[in-house]
């Protein structure tokens, strides 16, 4: 594992009463893609605000690049937030100029980087257009461009998928790939778990201000791996279920015209190659493929668990 | 350019730029000037001509009550009573009013009596009682033997020289009108400047919060920062507006009074201003109208030794200071206001303890110049929230220098003060949406830390 970027320490912050996290420790690797998951209202916003120095915590230590982290540090950081907003009267380069300079860049950078950028989503057109005048789509990229301009070593991006049409998304998608291939650590917070699978390394999911799963995005998928496998059969569905003895359990049946499938869970510790010893007996088998959990089910699961164990009363 | 730097630049541009801002400059001395002339104008226009119908049984005022422009008195040729009298005003539209003086005048002016059938203006009513006032008191005057000439030698004015003698013990002139009206008009000044831009102060916040661009700018810069930056790009547009209003008003000024004196000088060459002002005594004989002439002559020498003798620097050095104090400290508030809120119908209940101190002092003003050294005026100088205006009142008439520098003080105190606490509310507020706040809540984010 690389050198981490940032890292937070037993980070805590309640609101008059209500605790908005508890007792967070996070690691995220240099040039990864972290993503920070969980359930509305679950502290995420509280957490990334901590991050950006928008407000303090109550406890904790925050480390960036090994040192506390300090206002110094906010030319590093880039922040899309997820109610995204510009001034509405002000003209869309004059705005972008000027929270790039707000960001440490110097106007000549600003202009230069800016112009390569608007030219690269081809929107130069906008330029001395108001921000009223754009689609909220259009602001969006705007806006996706003026956060990652001063080319922050650390970029955190909370939903930033929210109101773009399928080939901006897919647009964004490859520029925030494009961005980790060039060394960017991308702290990624959203809802949709499909771009989790697809672009992220690492995840925390957070869940009534606590951290209750971190990891690898692979380790994360195998701690959560239930010996349950999918297969493909010819033969006929009772005979499988009978061959399945004590090695197994049906857990659902898939069957179309052309070929017969089943779920099956091992259980009593019994290994693959017993229970496939045993189907193989009674029926042809043609596929025989693990079900590793989608990061949708295991959101699902480890939410449910905790609440089952920590809330009931 | 350090971020601070930034952010003034951008609330200074983006405002200085609008349209509104342009026409407000242009329009600004206009509208004022308009404010002092348009009443007197409306008035003098919206007087209507009066026809009064006299019926003198005591034919002391017959064809010698004098008609001005608008009020004209008719005197029927034959005798006719007062019932007639009222059935000839009724009956023809050449009459307004019939005006009856009954025979006893000189013994009692009870029961002279004005009767009409479409009410007479105040200046009507007015003018008819000063005439008979005037004649019955110089024909009682004249029955006891004083005559005309001895009356108008009789008539003085006095205009007291008054003069402030400091513990130093030099005395330095002081005219108490000129000093109500500048003290007064810096007052309003002040209590304008922080109404219109402490409310913009305010309005920006709100904008940022409701547009949801507060969340990337505090990400970039401390909230502290972003709310002095506003408070002062917004100090520099209400200066340039200011500077702006001043020279165009000076231009203004002199412009009308170049074509004022122009028009004098081709209607009659001989006619000076003076003389002009001294039309109300025409009827003196010709010797005393060069006296008073050459008494008004004075007069106005006077006027400019007193504007001389006003301390104009210190005047201007104080007005910018309290100008710029009373906003910053206000529009701290403004901003705190607007941060607790989520739009502009919301600031209601927070709005009235700001404006209450603003409006109380501009009220409190109207007393303390009718007596600028009581101690009240003393303490309302001295408090931060009333001295900006209370103090730039009382400076025309001359306040020791201990006093101004510790009400100087105390503002530059209470300014800092204000803006912290201002500043805490602010940056939890500019994160809060859609939840009512209350005092309670306000008062716990200014103990979060």
């Amino acid at each position: 594992m690389s050198e981490p970027i940032f890292r937070a320490e037993n980070v805590s912050k309640a609101y008059a009463g209500h605790v908005a996290i508890e007792n967070i420790s996070v690691t995220v690797p240099e040039g990864s893609i972290f993503g920070l998951l969980g359930p509305n209202g679950a502290g995420k916003t509280t957490f990334i605000r901590i991050i950006n120095q928008i407000t303090g915590p109550d406890t904790g230590t925050l480390w960036f690049n090994n040192e506390k982290l300090d206002q110094k540090h906010l030319q590093y950081i880039g922040y899309l937030p997820e109610e995204r907003g510009l001034y509405k009267k002000m003209k869309v380069g004059e705005q972008a100029l000027y929270l790039c300079q707000l960001k440490g860049l110097s106007k000549k950078d600003a202009l230069q980087r800016l112009k390569y950028w608007f030219e690269k989503f081809e929107i130069q057109s906008w330029w001395n257009k108001r921000v009223e005048e754009l689609s909220k789509g259009m602001a969006q990229k705007v806006q996706f461009i003026v956060t990652i301009l001063h080319q922050p070593k650390l970029l955190i991006l909370d939903e930033p998928f929210s109101g773009f049409d399928p080939i901006n998304t897919n647009l964004i998608k490859s520029e925030i790939l494009e961005l980790k291939k060039n060394g960017t650590t991308i702290i990624f917070s959203t809802h949709n778990m499909g771009s989790v699978e697809e672009l992220c390394d690492h995840i925390a999911l957070i869940n009534n201000a606590k951290v209750i799963l971190d990891g690898e995005v692979s380790e994360v998928r195998n701690r959560f791996r239930t010996n349950t496998f999918d297969i493909d059969f010819k033969g006929s569905l009772m005979e499988l279920s009978s061959s399945l003895g004590t090695y197994g359990e049906l857990i659902e049946r898939t069957s179309d015209q052309e070929k017969l499938g089943a779920t099956v869970r091992l259980v009593n510790g019994a290994t693959t190659n017993q229970l496939l010893g045993n189907m193989m007996r009674s029926v042809e088998v043609t596929g025989f493929t693990e079900v590793i959990p989608s990061m949708n089910d295991i959101f699902i699961e480890a939410v449910e668990r905790y609440n089952r164990e920590n809330l009931a009363v | 350019m350090n971020k601070i730097g930034l952010i003034i630049r951008r609330e200074y541009m983006t405002r200085v730029r609008k349209k509104s801002f342009i026409i407000m400059t242009i329009l600004g001395p206009v509208l004022m000037a308009a404010l002092f002339i348009v009443p007197v104008w409306l008035a003098m226009n919206e007087e209507d001509e009066a026809n009064i119908l006299v019926i003198d049984d005591s034919f002391l005022f017959n064809e010698r009550m004098t008609d001005t422009d608008k009020i004209h008195f008719h005197f029927p040729s034959d005798r006719i009573g007062l019932d007639s009298a009222k059935r000839q005003m009724i009956a023809s539209e050449n009459f307004d009013a019939v005006l009856y003086i009954h025979e006893k005048i000189m013994t009692s002016t009870a029961g002279i009596q004005l009767v009409y059938d479409k009410q007479p203006g105040i200046n009507v009513i007015r003018y008819i009682e000063n005439t008979l006032e005037n004649d019955i008191e110089k024909w009682k005057l004249a029955k006891s033997g004083i005559d005309q000439a001895t009356i108008e030698a009789a008539k003085t004015s006095v205009s007291l020289v008054t003069t402030k003698l400091d513990e130093v013990g030099s005395e330095s002139k002081s005219n108490t009108e000129l000093s109500m009206v500048i003290g007064m008009f810096s007052g309003i000044l002040i209590y304008m400047f922080i109404f219109l831009y402490g409310v913009q102060v305010m309005r920006g916040v709100i904008e940022e919060k409701t547009s949801r661009i507060i969340e990337v700018i505090i990400s970039s810069v401390k909230p502290f920062e972003l709310m002095m930056g506003k408070i002062i790009g917004i100090a520099l547009v209400g200066l340039t507006q200011f500077l702006l209003w001043t020279i165009l008003s000076a231009t203004l000024i002199s412009g009308s009074k170049a074509l004022v004196e122009q028009h004098f000088a081709t209607e009659d060459p001989t006619t000076s201003i003076e003389q002009a002002m001294s039309t109300a005594q025409t009827l003196a004989p010709e010797s005393e109208e060069a006296v008073a002439a050459e008494l008004n002559q004075a007069a106005i020498e006077d006027i400019f030794a007193n504007i001389e003798m006003i301390n104009f620097p210190l005047i201007l050095f104080s007005f910018l200071f309290y100008f710029l104090g009373g906003y910053l400290i206000y529009s701290a508030l403004f901003a705190a206001v607007g941060s607790a809120v989520d739009n502009e119908a919301d600031t209601q209940q927070f709005m009235l303890p700001i404006t209450i101190p603003i409006i109380f002092s501009f009220v409190m003003a109207q007393v303390v110049i009718n007596n600028p050294e009581s101690p009240m005026s003393f303490w309302l100088s001295m408090i931060p929230f009333t001295s900006p205006i209370i103090m730039m009142v009382r400076i025309p008439f001359g306040v020791p220098a201990w006093e101004l520098a510790l009400s100087m003080l105390l503002l530059v105190i209470g300014f800092v003060a204000t803006t912290w606490l201002a500043g805490r509310i602010y940056r939890t507020g500019i994160l809060m949406y859609g939840k009512k706040i209350s005092y309670k809540e306000l008062w716990k984010w200014l103990r979060y830390h």
